[in-house]
């Protein structure tokens, strides 16, 4: 049964490199000592750790759970004992190491209790998405991607595809699973089409499988005829032999004609593309209750004395690996986790297998000589008839090399699958791929820094905001109160002169209610002189609630108004101070009053802070007569609106830690 | 006569020609920016202060309204440097280095906790607010937020905040740019074998 | 033991630029065979100057811009500029015309942009059109025709005509050998009112399309042209529409007056038509990048020679086709960007701030 396949944009044919590891069948290695499992396995967040240094742990034992959405879970591959939860080198191109927990192994393989689903469709399908979600199953193709997210879409499937193709030179780790355990890959496609209800399930297998394909036909046929119920019939389809064709996007192009979105996502065609891996690990999920544990990995490459595939414990190192397939790792040259169309070289053989490392390839620089210095492109235009994604690779490369990112963006550097068909064919030999990932980082990080510096900017102006406002505020507090001052002392002043006077008719009387308010120490004369005090306060409050009215009047007035008003302040004050200095004489300091007052108080307060207290509020007195005075000054030279703001500030400063000091003063302006 | 029709013809097409003219101009107008938004939105928004005004934005009205050089903000460097020659349509001139050197590498603030005694200082000489903490309270750095101008380390009395290199790490790194014509784009790690020598 | 860290892919294509410019040359042959033939040892003797003084300058240059010499030589462009700029200058030129040519072609169409991959203009081009505005009498003087290999002409006294003269000579010494090109006899001859029953009478349009010789010239280009296309170094899109370009037009005028203009036939098979449409506007560095823009690209320079040749000036306008088409590559590149996979349609136009 033939089916219409459709053709992508360009592609290339390098050198297949298969049959290396195709002849063996799928083996299994000893258990290492060690499994180290990086957090990272899958795109998305990593997970949140459940076990501790010490714990011993089960074969298939929850060790980090999934946090939030796109995030995957992680399983203990074996039992053994937790030794270390730390960074170590990981499969990240970088070098950079990643968490990981490191498993010491007991060899005793012990399962935890595990849940196998005898009838799946007994169970509705939110069930068997948990069941999914909690195997801890990704993209196995490569990308790490988590199944559960592109099972679990909510828009409707009309086409699942099974994305067999595996067009990457050198990996034959889903030709052997195909090839061997056919019959499990198709219940896991049921079990997906059981979840999703397609209208029809394709299965894309490049054309130099046919050991493969006929396989997977046989399967399919058999499962037809075992169930003849089943919702939808599995389309087994041979497609031609062409790089990059095993390419999500490109896959689906062939298979249904019909293009991913830029941005966009399959499932926006009504198309679910999973990898043979990915489908087997759901079906020993759903069937066997098993987590992700292991998976097939093809080892190959020149150095490689038993190529072949392998069943690995995911956490095994690649040095494990090397050993048990007799490598002559010293003279390893590149050693590539993946294919080498796509894949990265790893700077260590301790980097642990991980869900998606399908390849090893352990290769001298025979079989992958080093890169001949680049040249100057000249614009052959080969690149751009190879790409799959029908970009203009000679355009981005020339915008990434620049730093034009704008540009390159407008050539949609951000639609490069990063296939690397372009390197392959440049005659010059430019890393395109490597220009191109530059550019795509270049991109990420100037969105990040316009982001930061967009913030920064708010931020900066919410900050000068805020500055803005207190100033005002204060602004306006510190023209109040001279308004309020000034009418204060207006009053005050004739209320002294008045006093003055007649004092000067009757010293004794005005000396003695003088010695009467103050130098009174026991106790109930202090409690009263108190609370004159404050009568005195509430007037003088009062006092400045009218003078304020008053300033305010006057503003409105004009400025002249107010210049003549400070001058009269001014000539006021003086007068004040004059008749301050005249009941000084007739009273004692002001300064003996308050301890008076607040050895007073019940509880008492030690000598010393009281002493402090005047001293404290001395120097506030100072310091805001310091401040008037450098207001005045200021004002008088014509100073810029900001001195004398800063100034009056410097006031209001000053006179609130007066205040602070003093509190009981109702004549704190007068001290000015 | 003719004069007359001649000029009557053309003064109609003048005034068809001017208000479908008028028209575009109104349909099609573009809403520019006003420069001084186009520079700020230019410049890295560190807030240090370095170009010798209080904020970027303060340093863009200089550059819109007073000619004022584009080559005195550090923190920007090169790239902002051209960025700016380009809207501006100035030559690209090389960053003034009495303003201060380009960093290689973003750095971010960091109080050393145990020794901050809470004197709120750095909080006051911050231009983005990004120091958290109270009178006498143990103070923070929102790291997202820091801007790494610098600004909050001479005021600390206890010099309690350095200034360190943003960490790259896995999620945050990217390829380098390759050498260029005439390299070879290898990097080649020294790997010492465990397992062969044990 | 070292691990390399790089970026995938680690397989690569077994081809290098300079395999292509190999390519290039050997294509060549076929046509540097046919002027031997047709127009004697002057032919090979103009590509082995020009290839020396492209060579020397190129080296001179790197040196001066600190480059590494040998890196760049052996990637063989200098050579090709070379041997395109020689396959186009008469094969009797004397020999300052070459030299002069052909350095400045490398130092100022080449190097003064940044060498190889930045040069707006084709070099060989440009080298040609300062030559033929500068020297035009020794620029459009070529040998008639006469086959075996220059055997009449002779080596001897072919050194002698190129390297006896200096440009201070009188240019009535080389009369006596020397002839005009078809295409430029034609154009004479129609200036005299003849009709193009010409072609059929003269000795010089004695060829089986478009003169003596010439047909043959051509012939053996698109021979060369079409190796190209079979091994991949250029797309049939530039010289397709390249000879689609001239064909039609050519077709429309003679067909609407015969006797005036010239057959789509003879404007393909005369002058530098195909080495100009397989080799000169091939050039991938200064031509438009996507399919559909080579298409253009070619279609218009097709066009632009119909026109420069029946209507301008100059007899023959490859040089001046191309580079006029140049110029207008980057605006053919903004608007012939290929529709990318997961697009609705192609971008166009340049890049804007926040696309
Ligand atoms: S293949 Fe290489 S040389 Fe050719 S156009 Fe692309 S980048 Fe340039
Ligand atoms: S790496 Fe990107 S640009 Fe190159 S061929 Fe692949 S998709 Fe196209
Ligand atoms: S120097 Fe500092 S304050 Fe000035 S523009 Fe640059 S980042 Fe902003
Ligand atoms: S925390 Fe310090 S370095 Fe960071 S933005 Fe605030 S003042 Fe600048």
């Amino acid at each position: 049964m033939s089916r219409n396949t459709w053709k992508f944009h360009g592609g290339i044919h390098p050198p297949q490199n298969k049959q290396q590891s195709v002849s063996a069948s799928i083996r299994q290695l000893p258990l290492p000592d060690k499994l180290i499992l990086p957090l990272q396995q899958h795109i998305g967040a990593p997970g949140k750790v459940l076990v501790s240094v010490g714990d011993r742990v089960l074969k298939g034992q929850l060790l980090a759970q999934a946090k939030g959405f796109v995030s995957a879970n992680l399983h203990a591959p074996s039992s053994g004992t937790v030794i270390d939860i730390s960074d170590q080198p990981v499969q990240h191109p970088s070098g950079l190491p990643g968490k990981c927990i490191v498993i010491e192994t007991d060899g005793k393989e012990q399962w935890c209790e595990i849940h196998p689903i005898d009838d799946y469709r007994q169970m509705d399908a939110t069930q068997l998405l948990a069941t999914i979600n909690n195997a801890g199953i990704v993209g196995m193709g490569g990308a790490g991607f988590p199944s559960h997210v592109k099972i679990g879409t909510q828009q409707t499937i009309s086409t699942l595809i099974l994305n067999a193709v595996e067009c990457e030179p050198y990996i034959t780790s889903d030709d052997l699973l195909m090839r061997e355990r056919a019959a499990e890959i198709i219940e896991g496609l049921q079990i997906l089409a059981f979840i999703l209800n397609p209208k029809e399930i394709l299965v894309g297998i490049e054309d130099n499988k046919p050991e493969a394909i006929a396989a997977m036909r046989r399967a399919a046929q058999e499962s037809t005829e075992a169930n003849p119920g089943a919702p939808c019939a599995v389309t087994i389809v041979s497609v031609p032999t062409i790089y990059p064709s095993g390419g999500e996007k490109q896959i689906i192009q062939i298979l249904t004609g019909k293009e991913v979105p830029s941005g966009g996502l399959p499932s926006d065609l009504g198309i679910v593309c999973h990898n043979t891996g990915t489908v087997h690990a759901i079906r020993n999920a759903v069937i066997e209750g098993k987590p992700l544990i292991s998976r097939i990995t093809t080892m190959t490459g020149n150095l490689v004395t038993d190529p072949g595939n392998i069943e690995v414990l995911l956490g095994t190192p690649v040095s494990h690996l090397l050993q048990h397939t007799r490598t002559s790792a010293n003279q390893i040259h590149r050693l590539i986790m993946g294919g080498p169309m796509m894949g990265f070289s790893m700077r260590s053989t301790e980097i642990p297998i991980v869900k998606t490392s399908n390849c090893i390839i352990a290769a001298d620089d025979q079989e992958f000589p080093d890169a001949p210095p680049e040249q100057p492109c000249i614009r052959c235009g080969a690149c751009a008839e190879v790409c799959p994604a029908k970009l203009l690779p000679q355009q981005l490369f020339f915008y990434s090399k620049s730093k034009e990112i704008d540009k390159a963006k407008h050539y949609n550097l951000m639609d490069c699958i990063e296939c690397g068909a372009c390197s392959f064919v440049c005659p010059s030999q430019i890393p395109l791929v490597q220009y191109f990932r530059f550019g795509k980082g270049e991109v990420r990080k100037s969105k990040i820094e316009t982001d930061k510096s967009d913030r920064a900017r708010m931020r900066f102006e919410a900050h000068q905001e805020r500055l803005e406002k207190e100033a005002a505020a204060k602004e306006e507090k510190r023209q109040q109160r001279a308004a309020a001052n000034a009418l204060k002392k207006e009053k005050q002043a004739k209320a002294k002169l008045e006093k003055e006077a007649a004092e000067a008719a009757n010293p004794s009387t005005a000396a003695s209610t003088a010695q009467e308010s103050s130098n009174e120490p026991s106790n109930n004369d202090a409690d009263e002189a108190l609370e004159t005090l404050k009568s005195n306060a509430t007037k003088a409050s009062k006092r400045y609630q009218q003078a304020k009215k008053a300033l305010q009047m006057a503003e409105k007035n004009g400025a002249d108004n107010i210049d003549k008003l400070r001058e009269k302040i001014l000539q006021l004050e003086t007068k004040a101070s004059d008749a301050k200095k005249a009941l000084k004489e007739a009273l004692p300091s002001p300064a003996k009053k308050i301890p008076a007052k607040s050895d007073a108080t019940p509880n008492n307060t030690p000598k010393e802070t009281d002493t402090s207290a005047v001293i404290a509020a001395a120097t506030a007195r100072v310091k805001v007569k310091k401040a008037q005075n450098a207001l005045m000054a200021a004002e008088a030279s014509d100073a810029s609106q900001e001195v004398l703001e800063h100034l009056s500030t410097n006031l209001n400063t000053a006179r609130t830690e007066l205040e602070q000091h003093a509190p009981s003063e109702p004549t704190t302006g007068e001290a000015q | 006569m003719e004069i007359f029709i001649a000029i009557a013809a053309v003064l109609g097409m003048a005034t068809i020609f001017g208000a479908v003219l008028g028209f575009i101009a109104i349909k099609f107008r573009v809403e520019g920016n006003p420069i001084v938004d186009q520079i700020d939105s230019i410049l890295p928004q560190t807030q240090c202060g370095q170009c010798g005004y209080p904020g970027c934005r303060p340093y863009a009205e200089a550059m819109a309204n007073n000619d004022e050089a584009i080559n005195h903000c550090p923190p920007g460097g090169e790239a902002t440097i051209q960025e700016l020659a380009e809207l501006l349509g100035v030559e690209v001139i090389p960053l003034d280095q009495e303003h201060g050197e380009e960093q290689e590498l973003p750095s971010v603030a960091y109080i050393r906790e145990d020794e901050c005694i809470g004197c709120t200082k750095c909080i006051q000489a911050c231009p983005v607010d990004a120091i958290l903490g109270a009178a006498k309270l143990m103070h923070t750095v929102i790291v997202d937020e820091c801007t790494g101008c610098d600004l909050c380390v001479e005021p600390c009395p206890v010099d309690c905040i350095d200034m360190l290199p943003v960490a790259i790490e896995q999620n945050t790194w990217t390829w380098d740019k390759p050498a260029g014509v005439g390299e070879s784009s290898v990097e080649r790690i020294p790997v010492t074998n465990i397992q062969e020598a044990s | 033991m070292a691990f390399i860290s790089v970026t995938s892919p680690h397989s690569h294509r077994a081809n290098s630029t300079a395999g292509v410019m190999q390519q290039l040359l050997l294509a060549t042959l076929p046509g540097v065979l046919a002027l031997f033939w047709f127009f004697g040892w002057g032919i090979l003797v103009q590509i082995t100057l020009s290839v020396i003084t492209a060579v020397l300058c190129e080296a001179g240059i790197l040196y001066l811009r600190k480059k590494p010499i040998a890196f760049y030589l052996k990637d063989y462009s200098a050579v090709v500029t070379a041997v395109l700029l020689a396959l186009a200058i008469p094969p009797i030129a004397p020999w300052w015309i070459v030299v002069i040519g052909t350095s400045f072609a490398m130092v100022f169409a080449k190097h003064l942009y940044g060498g190889l991959g930045s040069n707006p203009f084709n070099p060989a081009m440009v080298g040609y059109a300062f030559l033929l505005i500068s020297f035009p009498l020794q620029m459009t003087t070529w040998l008639p025709s006469e086959g075996n290999f220059g055997a009449s002409t002779g080596v001897e006294n072919t050194l002698q005509l190129i390297f006896s003269s200096s440009p201070a000579d009188d240019a009535s010494n080389y009369d006596a050998f020397s002839g005009a090109t078809p295409l430029d006899e034609l154009k004479t001859q129609l200036d005299l009112d003849q009709s193009t029953d010409i072609l059929q009478q003269q000795d010089v349009f004695k060829g089986f399309i478009a003169g003596a010789g010439w047909d043959w010239v051509n012939v053996a280009f698109l021979i060369g042209g079409c190796f190209l296309i079979w091994r991949k170094i250029i797309s049939w899109h530039i010289p397709v529409g390249f000879l689609a370009g001239l064909g039609i037009l050519a077709a429309a005028f003679s067909l609407y007056q015969p006797a005036q203009y010239a057959s789509p036939l003879f404007h393909w098979f005369g002058g530098g038509c195909m080495l100009g449409a397989f080799f000169i506007a091939t050039d991938p560095v200064s031509a438009a990048t996507s399919d559909k823009g080579r298409f253009i690209y070619g279609f218009l320079i097709g066009l632009l020679i119909y026109i420069i040749r029946t209507f301008g000036g100059y007899p023959d306008a490859v040089a001046f086709a191309v580079l006029l088409l140049n110029l207008a590559a980057p605006t053919i590149d903004y608007y012939t960007q290929p529709r990318s996979y997961g697009h609705d349609k192609p971008n166009r136009g340049t890049a804007k701030k926040d696309s």
